[in-house]
């Protein structure tokens, strides 16, 4: 198996970009990707897109043919391109699909991207499509939303581990602080505790700030053989690690519902590729889809022991300048959460960190950094650990 | 969602029909064709649950999907049946009322509806017990 570099990202701003189409923002990020690995793009031998519900968001499937025909790598190259779904983990998939085809030796150069449109639809759409993520038959059915299922998962935690209202609501707090030094970020404003305690009730406890907004962008990175990365970029960021883990779709089928089973999985899978611990950590990208997320994540990945999350949150241990700075692009809650994309936006944030362009956002000195894409209520998670140094 | 796929989970929706491992004897909701624990050694039979158990958890939602064409806002639950396995339902009650831990009883209820013309959906639905 062959060691993989990422050599080149792109992403387009967040946000709510009703007069751009699907295909105009996935191959704005691929044209920005190429540009920055200095490719032309006749070199791309494939390409993963990684897009959650293309038909029920803008009634269109065949993503894959659809993306190759508009970067213009279907009629002249005919590259193989596969679309990559798994819910809101479908982009981290996607790179995890193309990281699988370099390492294996099939292909050299290859193209992960991810895309999602969600507001050509109507939010109550939105909902029932989201919702999808989530067990049809046996979730949907009885009324459940996807915040819902999420506010479930709080409720627990709360009455487990006293995880409390301000606890949660410090996530936001210190997604949209780290938000308005991200150029790209839906919503670029610092709120309080009592702007999201006070909000709109979604799903008790939740109120429209604790959940990710409804957002549409893409993001595109370039993946090619470690040992090549030098001769198309001087700062290369490498894969030490990659871990993809399944658990039941349905939330209620759980051992235990204030831990993500899939997200340990897949958090220790690429730690153990990787060759390190969360203390070797230097920021990470977690899937803040609802507060309470984060503070699942960053206990399931072993930055903090089951229930220290939401006090760690409080007391600043995850903010830029913290023990382990969490979410410094603004996360999915304040830089927007375009659910196909999310994973590789994710992947864009860590190599500009990993780069030391990342500006007012920038964690001191980082070397290693991890994201941690999760689908749907835990049903499918992804880990991806890079670095600025090459594996010895 | 169509005639053929609601009719198709009729027994377990209107009885709360799930699975009994005869090997190891755990129980299942909704009804599985494998044991997760016992796979190919497991021996699935229908079984029928009492319809008794406690809330785990809890939710009151106010922002439902469009779908949705029940009142709002509404409380939803992870309940535990008396045999073991979770199932997320509605419970009929007060948003104030609702605790974890509280003893609940299954009940027969409509759920929802295609449209004006389409099917009406019923099945199982919880109030405090
Ligand atoms: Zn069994």
């Amino acid at each position: 198996m062959r060691d993989v570099a990422i050599i080149g990202v792109g992403c387009t701003k967040f946000g709510e970009m009703w007069e751009r189409s699907f295909r105009d923002i996935v191959v704005e990020a691929g044209a920005q990707a190429i540009g920055d690995a200095k490719l032309n793009g006749e070199e791309i031998e494939a390409m993963y897109v990684g897009n959650m519900s293309g038909g029920q968001f803008v009634s269109q499937e065949h993503i894959g043919s659809l993306i190759a025909d508009f970067t213009g790598l279907a009629s002249t190259f005919h590259i193989p391109a596969t679309r990559v779904e798994a819910a809101c983990a479908s982009g981290g998939l996607a790179l995890r699909n193309a990281i699988i085809a370099v390492a294996s030796g099939y292909h050299d150069v290859v193209v992960a991207a991810g895309v999602e449109k969600m507001t050509d639809v109507e939010t109550g759409v939105t909902v029932d499509a989201l919702a999808s993520a989530a067990d049809r038959e046996w979730e949907g059915f009885m009324g459940a939303t996807f915040p819902a299922l999420y506010a479930m998962v709080a409720r627990l935690h709360m009455h487990r581990y006293g995880t409390t209202r301000d606890q949660l609501a410090q996530v936001a707090v210190k997604n949209h602080h780290n938000a308005v030094n991200n150029p790209r970020a839906q919503f670029r404003n610092e709120i309080t505790l009592d702007t999201v305690k006070n909000a709109t009730m979604v799903s008790d406890p939740f109120t429209l700030f604790d959940c990710s907004p409804i957002t549409d962008g893409a993001a595109a990175v370039i993946v090619a053989p470690a040992e090549d990365a030098k001769k198309y970029t001087d700062s290369p960021v490498y894969v030490l690690g990659s871990g993809q883990a399944t658990d039941t779709i349905s939330l209620h089928n759980r051992a235990d519902f204030c831990t993500f089973g899939a997200s340990v999985a897949a958090g220790q899978r690429a730690y153990e590729m990787a060759h390190v611990t969360p203390n070797d950590i230097d920021l990470c990208e977690v899937h803040d889809c609802f507060t309470i997320a984060e503070i699942l994540a960053i206990e399931d990945l072993g930055f903090f022991k089951k229930g220290q999350g939401g006090p760690a949150t409080l007391a600043g241990e995850t903010a830029i300048g913290g023990k382990i700075p969490i979410n410094t692009s603004g996360g999915l809650k304040a830089c927007g959460h375009p659910v196909g994309a999310t994973g590789i936006k994710q992947a864009v944030e860590c190599v500009e960190q990993l780069r030391g362009t990342a500006g007012k956002r920038q964690v001191d000195g980082a070397k290693i950094a991890m994201t941690h894409n999760v689908g749907g209520t835990g049903g499918t998670a992804v880990c991806h650990i890079f670095s600025n140094e090459r594996r010895k | 969602m169509g005639v053929p796929r609601f009719w198709r989970e009729i027994p377990a929706r209107y009885n709360l029909i799930g699975s009994k491992c005869e090997t190891c004897g755990a129980f299942y909701f909704p009804p599985r064709r494998f044991c997760p624990e016992c796979r190919r050694q497991g021996k699935m039979a229908p079984y029928q649950f009492k319809g008794t158990g406690e809330v785990v958890t809890y939710t009151t939602i106010y922002t439902p999907g469009d779908s949705w064409i029940g009142g709002k806002p509404y409380v939803l639950a992870i309940v535990k049946l008396d045999e073991g396995p979770h199932l997320t339902t509605q419970v009929i009650c007060d948003p104030a009322e609702v605790k974890i831990g509280m003893r609940v009883k299954k009940v027969f209820r409509k759920i929802g509806e295609d449209g004006d013309k389409g099917m009406i959906h019923y099945g199982t639905k919880f109030v405090p017990a």
